[in-house]
């Protein structure tokens, strides 16, 4: 059964109800090591928000059309990887060709995307939940703008501790890992307003 | 169907197609047209298709770049000057430039992918730069771990080169190794015999090119060979070359000593040349060379043993050669027309004989070397 949620309510719900990093905690490994730089943040998570709302599509797709009917869901996993992966593929030639500067300040975790939990977890989300094809669009894309949300936070607030005296033992990741935690008790008072099951 | 069959078949399926779009979207992407490469200020001007590296992209138009990982940004040895601006250095360049060399805008050819119009600076002498095709006529064990290898050049069937300069060889694929790879040696050839290249080959441990030599290569195999590069070569003044050379480094001097010889050239300079070795069992081309310094008078060969074993009876000079090198610039080397160095060896031992020249009065723009890397 389709649950009946409305697909822009969902949109909304899965950027701030259950932002899929500070509810759902994943995506973090990428999260915490990109946020030290605006710029790099804001491009990852572009390219993670494209990555999620095409593969919700795809992945959609194969399901649907593919593997339920064929009663192969044990399969859905790889699949999915095996759709993220070229997904990703293709998103770093685009990304090469039209903007190598960005291609460079991403490095290493544009390819690293293909193993971004929050891209398989959205999917999975999206398999357990039944969704509709419009829905796992519109949650696909939510959840992507939400992690885009919150790492523009994340490197915001980095950029205003890098200019404050932090003890010594906590500089870097120890003070982000607190940061992280109160951003996520403040998205965590959105939760309950909408069920997006 | 069989679920047996069904799920590998599915997966590979939507691989397939996947990998499918890839491809197509890939030559969409990738295609950067035609590009031109203006070499040295408009000396050369290659149109080529875009999308590949330089180094290769030179190599198909016959400009062999040295590289010795054979484009894998391991070796850091296909600097190339690009004028134009072809984006940001790469994380994969930084640890092989010079703060100096980036400055300068030097860039290594194997990881500058063309995408469009581009202009560089090489050295005038690699347009010289050739592939050989070679046979291997000859392999002798000089000592336990040093080989003399001589090849018979097939296509081109001649090579010019000057003393002192190198070639690189083309390991091809063998056993473990899954990529074919070049490495340089140096030539112990004279330019006069321009048929063949000779060279000396020590065994590394656990070294790609140098087990290959040792272990695979036989008498009448097929080699490619590309050069000739380097700078090291004996320079047109009246001063005193003083030579030193451990181990396989007895190569270029090889080719420069019978090279004079041979030409008579230069004939105002007096030459000493200083080979150190361990024992014995590291000792070659003695005979050769003590009967060349008999017949030739301006010859001086000072060859010298660290560590003689006294069963050895070795009547030679004894000691690190750096200690020989020093008493011997001290008391024997004809000061009066100026003195310059000619190294060849480990980067140790260029090191400390720089230093010994440089404290008995050699200036350091007179040191030459060759370092083993």
């Amino acid at each position: 059964m389709t649950p009946l949620i409305n697909p822009v309510t969902l949109f909304f719900a899965s950027i701030f109800t259950s932002n899929i990093l500070l509810s759902n905690f994943l995506g973090m490994c990428s999260f915490i090591s990109i946020s030290k730089d605006w710029k790099s943040s804001f491009g990852l998570g572009m390219a993670v928000t494209v990555v999620m709302t095409v593969t919700a599509a795809i992945s959609w797709l194969v399901l649907s059309y593919v593997i339920t009917p064929l009663g192969l869901e044990y399969l859905s996993f790889i699949v999915f990887i095996v759709v993220i992966a070229a997904v990703v593929q293709i998103l770093e030639m685009v990304i090469d060709r039209a903007s190598p500067a960005l291609y460079m300040s991403l490095g290493i975790f544009l390819p690293l995307i293909t193993v971004n939990c929050a891209i398989l977890g959205a999917i999975l989300f999206m398999q357990i939940r039944n969704y509709g094809f419009v829905q796992a669009v519109t949650f696909g894309a939510g959840s992507g703008v939400g992690w885009w949300l919150a790492i523009m936070l994340l490197a915001a607030i980095r950029e205003r501790i890098e200019k404050n005296p932090v003890p010594a033992g906590l500089k870097g990741p120890g003070i982000t890992m607190i940061t992280i935690g109160f951003m996520a008790m403040a998205f965590i008072g959105f939760s309950g307003m909408i069920a997006v099951q | 169907m069989n679920p047996i069959v069904l799920g590998p078949l599915v997966v590979a399926g939507a691989a397939a197609f996947l990998a499918l779009v890839i491809s197509i979207i890939d030559r969409i992407v990738n295609d950067y047209g035609e590009v031109s490469i203006d070499i040295n200020h408009g000396k050369k001007l290659l149109k080529v298709n875009g999308g590949s590296p330089l180094l290769g992209t030179l190599a198909s138009q016959g400009l062999f770049v040295p590289s010795a990982c054979g484009g894998r940004g391991s070796c850091g040895a296909c600097k190339v000057r690009v004028l134009t601006d072809v984006g940001p250095v790469l994380p994969t360049e930084t640890p092989y430039l010079s703060p100096q060399e980036l400055a300068n805008s030097v860039r290594l050819a194997c990881q500058v992918k063309l995408k469009k119009d581009i202009a560089i600076e090489l050295p005038e002498e690699l347009f010289s730069v050739k592939k050989f095709k070679a046979t291997l006529e000859r392999i002798e064990d000089l000592t336990y771990d040093i080989k003399e290898t001589l090849f018979r050049l097939e296509e081109p069937a001649s090579i010019e080169f000057k003393s002192g300069q190198y070639v690189q060889i083309v390991v091809p694929p063998y056993g473990e190794i899954k990529e074919s790879v070049q490495r340089a040696y140096s030539m112990s050839s004279r330019p006069g015999d321009s048929g063949h290249v000779e060279l000396l080959i020590r065994l590394v441990p656990g070294g790609i090119a140098t087990t290959y030599v040792h272990k695979h290569l036989k008498v009448g195999d097929e080699l490619e060979l590309v050069g000739p590069f380097g700078e090291f070569r004996v320079h047109d003044t009246p001063a005193a070359m003083v030579c030193v050379a451990g181990g396989s480094g007895m190569a270029p001097f090889k080719s420069m000593l019978y090279d004079m010889r041979e030409r008579n050239a230069f004939p105002e300079k007096d030459i000493w040349y200083f080979f150190g070795a361990r024992g014995t069992r590291d000792m070659f081309y003695l005979d050769e060379l003590r009967q060349l310094e008999k017949e030739w008078p301006r010859f001086h060969f000072v060859p010298a043993l660290s560590e003689p074993k006294p069963e050895e009876n070795w009547e030679g000079e004894r000691g690190l050669i750096t200690d020989v090198l020093d008493r011997y610039i001290k008391d024997r080397v004809g000061k009066d027309k100026g003195m310059e160095g000619y190294l060849c060896g480990s980067p140790g031992m260029i090191g400390a004989c720089i230093a010994v020249m440089t404290k008995n009065g050699i200036p350091e723009s007179s040191i030459y070397f060759d370092k083993f890397a």
